[in-house]
């Protein structure tokens, strides 16, 4: 009631629905639809990094298997919304029913790993995506449920009440193509995770996240029920991969076990350190850059490489990765806390720094 | 019985290459407590530098042996050097910084690495000359080759030779200190840089000579070899207990033998359900089951807080 | 060919680096001054296949074969609904990358293209066929070999080459052939190698073989020993490989140095001069299979590949007929239709019945190629040799039979000929039964293709 409604706050909330609510458009102008698309894919970034952003970035508890919950979601939806078994679910069914089974696996995961600290989490948590990966790939028989290495087609897009998400449709004399209603449908998903994410900062349980990230034992010495704690940060952190896992099901209308592997793990991790983790501007900050970086340098490497040496020296691609990989080096290098650190983190770096890691 | 047999020199082979890479990483961690995510591609260069060195010697007319063994000294000196430099590079400017940053730094040294290698030796497999010849034995129904006789061996030695080093000398000692406490070792005259710097370069030699071998054994070689291999060691040293020689190759051996008797026998014993798609999570499952019970590892000591 | 990785033309990326290097090919054509009296319509047709990452030369080569077409068709001058028409590639990168695959799609669909060519990878094919679908562009793929993608239920999907259950089917047939009773089957659990190995199994069990192991890799693996080992036991006369061959060169030679005496059998995942690299001396003898004729025993074949190599100075890789082909039945049913709206020439595409480089092309009601033709080669010394080519349109089958009883007729009536000449009735009785017989099998073989033209 108070700060929300200073002028000057108003004017910024102002601005930015206006640039949120036009970049689609500018973005079907200036390059056409295909760019709405990687803004979109952006955006799913934006959820599965802040849901990992609870677990690593909150509660410090170093999960390398991530994706797992994202693919967990994208067939949950793919199984419930497909001709695969003849299942057609509406959305407002589909998507609570992946996030929590997402959300069951994230209890899965985190039950038997509670003892478990750092280094040992992380490998068993790789483990655990690794696990649910093979498993997909591989239950097509002896009855098929995921259809194995085939992937499940014809997914069912977004509809509510006869609205479908995708093909081209006349809202108030606006022609929305596919994408751009996907888009709208995104931020306003991404508009309620982030403002979960802020009030779950601040509350008793974001401080007890934190607490126990801090010192397990002090929390623990301060009555913190540290074991249900640690279960719900897999559990929420789980549940937001779970609802961004549906939507990629229904907007490519395609998911195969390809789509999860490893170094979708590894790049959803870097988006939270590289932005800085625990700070929810930090971490969308690095979900957008790491998510649109390595597009724009597949529209500039080469480009540039042509207007230099006239004929292309390195493949682009590999070039691309090798910028991707120094890109983490120097930022870890320079601002060992990610690009925008939340102000407390900050501080605690500067004045124990040569502290034992 | 004799399928048995076959299955264990199968795994004992695959299980001294994890327990050899494997220990590159418990040095590492045990000293600074740091995963060096690149190690597997430190493995891969070896490989591949192993590879370019021996088939220009070969091709120059020099013997077999004499080129293998220029091959493996070239990958021993890369690799050492590589250790070295991504050590000062990398990690050493990291020291005191969050525990996820030089992990972060490992993952960007690991994809700078794979895309250099694939920008020097391109995308093709490639094939290794073979550097023993192709002699086949027999034993109980069981084959195996001289090259995996060979790895046995090579392998056992350089994980004898590690010991003697860090058990019997006085790097060995300094070690083993800044592990215990770097903060009182380096009172006591140890020189905490030098000393990580030796825990990255020996281990970075025992992934030269494990590229070799990997190489030899295979005959293969691919930019993107050292990840999966990397990942395997890396659960094998958790396996034994993360920072513990010992359970880095009890981890390494332990995890070869549940690949090949898990593929060889998992599919007959669960009536069919399950079968060699599996191979690549039994080793996980395993692994989570070990941590359940023991959360450091079968060998690891009680680290108590120090995550 | 979900997972036609790097493999397949990576032995020759070398060769092609090279003479890649030395010619820069133009993508679009070199447009021609047109006349100012009839009007000229320009149709863009979309090109899909990855560009960069490892499959980039495989992308290349498609590229070009669609290059080689359009060029073609552009010097032909053709008048398609009163108005000159002037082709155009539009050439997407999608890095074989699901994600990547619709971003590039609806960039194609953006730029209102008039049909799409590709993509390459089954992977991308897929997802990216919704988009088109509903976009209402007909695409032709040249390569995507994954059953599903023409089982969607979209009239707007194509391709043109044998897809992964007729591979399989082939196969099947040709190790019942081969006379083998029992095999061992091995994939790499890609939705290519997994595919074409459950086609395999059916073909072969339903041929009557028993197939006593079924064993699983991956396609990063090296290691092999644990599941052959397993298969020594099991005592298999075949063992399948349903991968690439970046595994398969490794698993041939694995096989060999653990004593396995059994012969090995592949798909076109392993039909590459990279396996026979791989696999070294322990690949010889083996066999593995390549959709579609050898271009030398085509009758358009040899002139493609001369143009081919004229124009852009290196081998044909993989697809570029196909591709070639593929860019041909979508301008084909233009004609037909006397129209480049994707609407109006949608339904002609198909109703194609052309003679293409790569063999014969007519789609079934889901828009396969009928029939495609299946080539079985056998490694040798480094070299693929070619055994037989199997499967293809019934009808040629058929005719095929028919001619041979015609001969086998012949080659009777001369044999009983000569019989009379040299001795007595009996031998007259035999020669004329055989001639009796002979006839009646080119009866039951012109019978058989008119069945077969009939279930057309």
């Amino acid at each position: 009631m108070n700060k929300w409604l200073s002028p000057k706050s108003f004017f910024g909330i102002v601005l930015i629905t206006a640039a949120l609510v036009a970049l689609p458009f500018l973005l079907g102008m200036g390059g056409g639809q295909a760019w709405v698309r990687i803004v979109n894919f952006a955006i799913l970034y934006i959820f599965l990094a802040l849901g990992l952003n609870i677990v690593v970035g909150f509660a410090g508890l170093l999960d390398l298997g991530y994706i797992a919950f994202y693919a967990v979601g994208a067939y949950t939806w793919a199984l419930l919304a497909s001709p695969h078994f003849g299942i057609h679910w509406p959305v407002w069914a589909i998507l609570p029913i992946g996030a929590l089974v997402a959300c069951f696996f994230g209890v899965l995961l985190g039950s038997p790993t509670l003892k478990l600290r750092g280094d040992y989490l992380a490998i068993v948590t790789l483990g655990f995506g690794e696990i649910i990966r093979i498993f997909l790939n591989n239950l097509n028989a002896p009855v098929n449920i995921t259809n194995g290495p085939q992937g499940i087609t014809l997914i069912d897009p977004v509809s509510i009440g006869g609205f479908s998400f995708s093909g081209t449709s006349e809202i108030l004399g606006l022609t929305l193509s596919g994408p751009q209603k996907y888009y709208f449908l995104l931020v306003a998903l991404a508009i309620l995770v982030i403002i979960i994410n802020l009030r779950l900062q601040h509350s008793r349980i974001g401080r007890a996240w934190q607490a126990i990230r801090e010192d397990e034992i002090a929390a623990k010495a301060v009555g913190i029920n540290t074991r249900n704690i640690k279960l719900l940060a897999f559990a929420m952190g789980a549940s937001f991969g779970g609802i961004a896992g549906g939507i990629f099901s229904a907007m490519q209308g395609f998911v195969s076990p390809e789509s999860f592997s490893l170094i979708e793990s590894i790049m959803v991790l870097a988006m939270v350190v590289l932005g800085g983790m625990g700070h929810i501007p930090g971490v969308i900050l690095g979900a957008v850059l790491l998510s649109i970086l390595p597009e724009a340098l597949r529209y500039g490497v080469g480009p540039i490489q042509m207007a230099l040496f006239g004929k292309m020296l390195i493949d682009p691609e590999s070039l691309r990765m090798l910028v991707f990989g120094l890109a983490l080096v120097l930022v870890m290098r320079f601002k060992p806390a990610g690009i925008w650190p939340s102000p407390e983190r900050k501080r605690e770096l500067t004045e124990k720094s040569g502290a034992k890691a | 019985m004799d399928i048995f047999f076959q299955q264990v020199i199968n795994g004992l082979v695959q299980g001294s290459i994890y327990a050899l890479v494997a220990l590159g990483y418990t040095m590492v961690y045990g000293i600074m407590g740091l995963i060096n995510f690149a190690h597997g591609e430190v493995v891969m260069i070896g490989t591949l530098v192993a590879i370019a060195v021996t088939s220009s010697l070969i091709g120059a007319g020099v013997p077999v042996a004499v080129a293998g063994l220029g091959g493996l000294a070239a990958a021993l000196l890369v690799c050492m050097a590589l250790g070295w430099s991504l050590e000062r590079v990398a990690y050493r400017p990291l020291r005191g910084s969050p525990r996820l940053t030089p992990l972060i730094t490992a993952i960007g040294m690991s994809i700078i690495l794979q895309n250099l290698a694939m920008i020097i030796w391109g995308r093709n497999y490639l094939t290794f000359p073979p550097l023993l010849p192709k002699i086949n034995y027999e034993f109980a129904g069981a084959h195996f080759t001289l090259v995996q006789v060979a790895i046995v061996l090579i392998s056992a030695a350089a994980m004898s030779g590690l010991v003697f080093l860090v058990y019997r000398t006085r790097l060995g000692m300094a070690m083993r200190a800044t592990a215990q406490n770097p903060a009182v070792a380096s009172l006591m005259g140890v020189n905490i840089n030098r000393v990580i710097a030796a825990a990255f370069v020996v281990g970075s030699a025992l992934a030269a000579v494990a590229g070799v071998m990997v190489g030899s054994y295979y005959e293969i070689a691919h930019y993107q070899m050292g990840f999966m291999l990397g990942l395997k060691a890396f659960t094998a040293a958790v396996l034994g207990g993360i920072g513990n020689l010992a359970g880095a190759m009890a981890g390494g051996v332990l995890l070869g033998l549940i690949e090949a008797l898990g593929a060889g026998y998992i599919g007959d014993l669960s009536g069919g359900f399950l079968g060699s798609h599996y191979q690549d999570i039994f080793a996980f499952i395993v692994l989570i089951v070990v941590l359940m019970f023991k959360p450091s590892g079968l060998f690891g000591e009680k680290t108590g807080e120090r995550a | 060919m979900q997972a036609k990785l790097s493999v397949v033309a990576l032995s020759v990326a070398a060769a092609f680096a090279l003479s890649a290097c030395g010619k820069k090919e133009e993508p679009a054509p070199v447009a021609a001054p047109a006349p100012i009296a009839t009007p000229e319509v320009v149709v863009k047709l979309g090109h899909v296949a990855p560009m960069t990452g490892p499959q980039a030369h495989l992308g290349k080569d498609n590229e070009s074969g669609a290059v080689l077409a359009i060029e073609e068709l552009n010097s032909q001058g053709l008048e398609i609904g009163g108005a000159k028409v002037k082709f155009e590639l539009m050439s997407e990168d999608d890095q074989a990358d699901p994600k990547q695959g619709t971003i590039v799609a609806q960039k194609l669909v953006d730029a209102k293209v008039n049909g799409v060519i590709g993509h390459l990878n089954s992977g991308t094919t897929i997802p990216a066929s919704k988009l088109y679908f509903d976009a209402g562009l007909p695409q032709v793929s040249p390569s995507a070999t994954n059953p599903k993608y023409t089982q969607q239920g979209f009239n707007t999907a194509f391709r043109v080459m044998a897809n992964d259950i007729q591979q399989g089917k082939v196969l099947g047939e040709f190790a019942v052939q081969q006379g083998v009773k029992t095999v061992a089957i091995i994939d790499d659990r890609t939705a290519y190698g997994q595919g074409l190995a459950d086609e395999f199994r059916k073909s072969a069990e339903a041929a009557g073989l028993k197939v006593v192991a079924n064993e699983y890799t991956n396609d990063k693996a090296t290691d092999f020993k644990a599941i052959l080992t397993k298969i020594k036991s099991k005592k298999a006369d075949l063992v399948f490989y349903g991968g690439m061959d970046a595994q398969g060169g490794p698993l041939v030679k694995q096989m060999k140095d653990l004593g396995i005496k059994a012969k090995f059998l592949g798909g076109d995942g392993v039909c590459t001069p990279e396996f026979m690299k791989l696999g070294g001396p322990a690949a010889d003898g083996e066999y593995c299979s390549l959709p579609g004729m050898p271009l030398d025993q085509l009758a358009k074949g040899p002139e493609f590949k001369q143009k081919f190599n004229a124009k852009f100075g290196y081998e044909i890789q993989l697809y570029a007929p196909n591709v070639y082909d593929a860019v041909m039945v979508v301008a084909d049913s233009m004609k037909r239709a006397n129209s480049v709206e994707p609407a109006k020439y949608l339904p002609e595409i198909g109703k194609t019945s052309m003679e293409g480089v790569s063999g014969k092309i007519e789609f079934d009601e889901f828009g396969d190629l009928k029939g495609g033709a299946i080539t079985i080669y056998q490694y040798q010394g480094g070299t693929l040799n070619y055994v037989a080519t199997l499967g293809g349109s019934p009808v040629a089958a058929a005719v095929a039979e028919v001619k041979d009883a015609a001969q086998a007729v012949a080659g009777a009536a001369e044999a009983a000929g000569t019989a009379a000449a040299a001795a007595g009735a009996d031998a007259v009785k035999a020669g004329t039964e055989a001639v009796k017989a002979g006839a009646e099998a080119v009866k039951a073989g012109a019978e058989a293709a008119k069945a077969a033209a009939e279930k057309k």
